[in-house]
């Protein structure tokens, strides 16, 4: 198998190159850029002029329920999900049923995403066993088994020594926790945003001071332990001011924010109020929070952006809006969200975008050479994207099993034209997903 | 007949003060029936009006209740218990239920704010909120004005201080809504922890004003209305005693002189007496207390009927 692609504006923040150029990818890895690739001979040849050839997007943070939750979404559902957005490779998160916190889970999810999945799956484990909160599991072999990170998303750990004790002892395996930001005695059973419209709307407001206290913890752990600590879909200004501080002092503290954060505020529940499609966790914050998102985003605060996909069925969202569940999808329209909101938006270069949604994410997970760069020997993970075409956002079009976004109907400049996996076609916007 | 423009009463917030004049003199002439030795009129006869109580409630639920039999309509009280842990039926499937049996008018109370807005989305019925959560108490707000209309004959140019957990309450909600769109001035007052100063940006540019010093909040106001001290909130650290809170903030005689000569004193009910509101107090001359309930059974008729009264049958 070979593919030439020519024309195309090959935008590799790692590689230094922003360039139309000419990409030739031969038995799953690149094996050529530029010049080189021109003289070399493929079975297929494209010619993308006007797109945009990037690396293929590497999402921290994904909620593919499968096992336990396949009426929300499953691994053969949500990965094609993430090839019509352009997401190449995904952390897959423990918080199934049961939760993935061994290596027996950890198999089947790996041997299911080999079967049934069209994109890379990786696994991340929980801190804790079952996620309660009160036991580690066990790391070392976790790791060994391809566990790229830990979390009990969904949750926090609030107990500050396990927290501790997870930092320490994963230390010698280079162990990356991803923390889920939420001090629960601040946010107290809140579903939204603790604000003006929480409070005409009468419904129980989650304070972003239940973000930051935790976030203040961790980074004082990092500090203390020399462990490394990854926050997960940060959205308020002070837990970006405390992990800008955090940065400055050369601690290893790293973190990511979701679309939505930056895409929206809690206004938009005033605009439809009830609405649970704007329900989250965290909830989307004042519009102070969204311009502090976005200047992290700008200066380097944040290191990636990450979907915190999470499917829910109508029997889910269909009901009073303190009874929904939290969460919204995000595989199909961050790609766009990021060109349409902060490259068209004018706050980031279209390299800074592919830093985040690509480059940057691998990185984190050690990934840098392999994942989010097109240079020669990378794996052949790619997308074209075509960076002005509009499109509306239409939910009965997902791959994913669920509908629940606060994006249906808008419109979105920047379109996921094609998505290739290991040198293999996964998706293509004229006929869905082809494999 | 006029009827208002609306399928549902679901908030203040977007009734226009002209709808809330047209409630407020249809019900000033159902307090004419209610003095009747007959009490109906058959303005709703036929219908079917279902009470869905998700909280326990006496006075809201009595009240509706009596103002759809006075309409003669067919009338049912559904009470269910209510638990984040109770599983089964959706409330969009009960109300689907409901509605198969040729319902004309769903009332709500619910702990959950919104959900009567999410029925209404979902229904054809017309949907009353009688309380939702923290949102509001449209009917509730009605019958204060009323009150304070059928003493004062008017609204415009009053001032009206609402003192208590404004954070928690539907109720004040509700009322500063009709206050302000009837022209009345509104002060609310109470602790931080259930006043927020910040609660006064709900209503920006109205004359709302917020404090936390009840002397000040009632210094020469033409009404009070006393808010409900929900007791377990002193485990959620919003007040650490009902002895602290009462000295602070209850209406007690003394308290009451800082007000206009004669101002009306209301409270929603149910009251905590020697709590928030002391005894002489409520049952003193001030007191609007029994006649809020008289004027909320006359604001519930006016609601039925002015959504759902049949065309050819009048008051």
């Amino acid at each position: 198998m070979s593919t030439l692609i020519r024309n195309a504006r090959l935008i590799d923040p790692a590689a230094g190159i922003d360039a139309v150029t000419s990409v030739i990818v031969v038995d799953g890895k690149v094996a050529a850029v530029g010049a080189e690739a021109e003289k070399a001979l493929a079975l297929e040849t494209l010619d993308a002029a006007g797109l945009w050839l990037l690396p293929g997007l590497v999402d921290l943070h994904v909620h593919l329920r499968e096992p336990g939750q396949e009426g929300k979404e499953t691994i053969a559902t949500g990965t094609r999900a993430a090839a019509a957005g352009g997401v190449t490779t995904l952390v897959a998160m423990p918080n199934t049923a049961p939760a993935m916190d061994s290596v027996a889970i950890v198999e089947l999810v790996k041997a299911k995403a080999a079967a049934e999945g069209v994109v890379n799956v990786l696994c991340a484990a929980a801190v804790t066993k079952g996620r309660q909160g009160a036991e580690l599991t066990e790391i070392a072999e976790l790791i060994k088994a391809g566990v790229v990170m830990f979390t009990d998303d969904g949750d926090g750990v609030a107990n500050s020594e396990l927290m501790r004790r997870a930092l320490e002892y994963g230390k010698p395996f280079n162990a990356l926790m991803m923390q889920h930001c939420e001090d629960k005695a601040l946010s107290n059973d809140g579903v939204m945003n603790e604000g003006l419209v929480s409070l005409k709307l009468g419904l129980r407001g989650w304070p972003k001071t239940a973000e930051a206290s935790m976030a203040a913890r961790d980074i004082i752990l990092a500090e203390a332990t020399g462990g490394r600590v990854h926050f997960g879909h940060l959205s308020g200004k002070q837990s970006l001011d405390l992990l800008r501080w955090a940065k400055a002092r050369g601690l290893k503290v790293t973190a990511e924010t979701a679309p939505h954060f930056f895409a929206l505020n809690d206004a938009w529940l005033a605009e439809h109020p009830y609405d649970t499609d704007g329900k989250m966790n965290p909830p989307l914050g004042a519009e102070a929070d969204r311009l502090a998102v976005i200047e992290a985003l700008k200066d380097g605060t944040l290191d990636a952006i990450a979907t915190d996909h999470a499917p829910h069925s109508s029997l889910d969202k269909r009901v009073e809006f303190d009874k929904a569940a939290f969460g919204i999808l995000g595989l199909e329209t961050s790609l766009a969200l990021t060109l349409d909101v902060l490259v068209h938006g004018g706050h980031l270069s279209p390299s800074r975008a592919v830093e985040l949604l690509s480059a940057g994410p691998a990185a984190l997970l050690g990934l840098e050479g392999r994942k989010g760069t097109l240079a020669k020997g990378a794996d052949g993970d790619l997308v074209l994207v075509a960076p002005d075409e509009s499109w509306t956002v239409d939910p009965e079009k997902f791959q994913s099993k669920s509908r629940n976004t606060p994006f249906a109907g808008r419109t979105l400049k920047g379109k996921v034209k094609r998505t290739m996996v290991a040198g293999r076609w996964v998706y293509d916007d004229a006929k869905g997903i082809v494999v | 007949m006029k009827r208002l423009a609306r399928k549902d009463l679901l908030d203040l917030e977007s009734v226009s003060a002209e709808e809330i004049e047209l409630l407020l003199n249809q019900a000033e002439a159902f307090r004419e029936v209610a003095a009747r030795p007959v009490k109906k009129v058959p303005a709703l006869r036929g219908k079917t009006v279902i009470n869905l109580f998700f909280e326990p409630s006496t006075r809201t639920a009595t009240s509706f209740h009596l103002a759809a039999q006075r309409l003669s309509a067919d009338v049912l009280d559904i009470k269910v218990a209510d638990s984040s842990v109770r599983k089964g039926e959706t409330l969009l499937d009960t109300v689907a239920t409901f509605e198969a049996m040729d319902l004309s008018v769903l009332i709500m109370r619910t702990s959950h704010a919104g959900s009567p807005a999410l029925v209404a989305a979902n229904s054809k019925a017309s949907i009353v909120n009688a309380g939702d959560g923290m949102h509001e108490h449209p009917t509730q707000a009605l019958l204060d004005l009323m009150t304070l209309k059928r003493r004062y004959g008017r609204l415009d140019g009053l001032t009206v201080a609402i003192v208590g957990d404004v954070l928690h309450s539907r109720v004040a909600r509700s009322d500063t809504w009709g206050l302000i769109k009837l022209g009345a001035k509104v002060r609310l007052c109470g602790p931080p922890t259930m006043c927020p100063s910040s609660i006064g940006q709900l209503w920006p540019g109205a004359p709302v004003t917020v404090t936390h010093d009840l002397r000040e909040a009632l210094e020469g106001v033409d009404a009070v209305q006393m808010l409900r001290l929900q007791l377990e909130r002193q485990q959620r650290f919003l007040f650490p005693s009902t002895r602290e809170y009462s000295k602070l903030y209850a209406l007690t005689t003394e308290k009451l002189a800082f007000a206009k000569a004669g101002a009306l004193v209301m409270h929603p009910g149910p009251m905590n007496r020697g709590l928030e509101i002391s005894s002489g107090v409520a049952d003193g001359p001030q007191s609007a207390i029994t006649e809020q309930v008289t004027n909320g059974v006359a604001v519930r008729m006016a609601v039925l009927y002015l959504l759902a009264g049949n065309e050819a049958e009048t008051a």
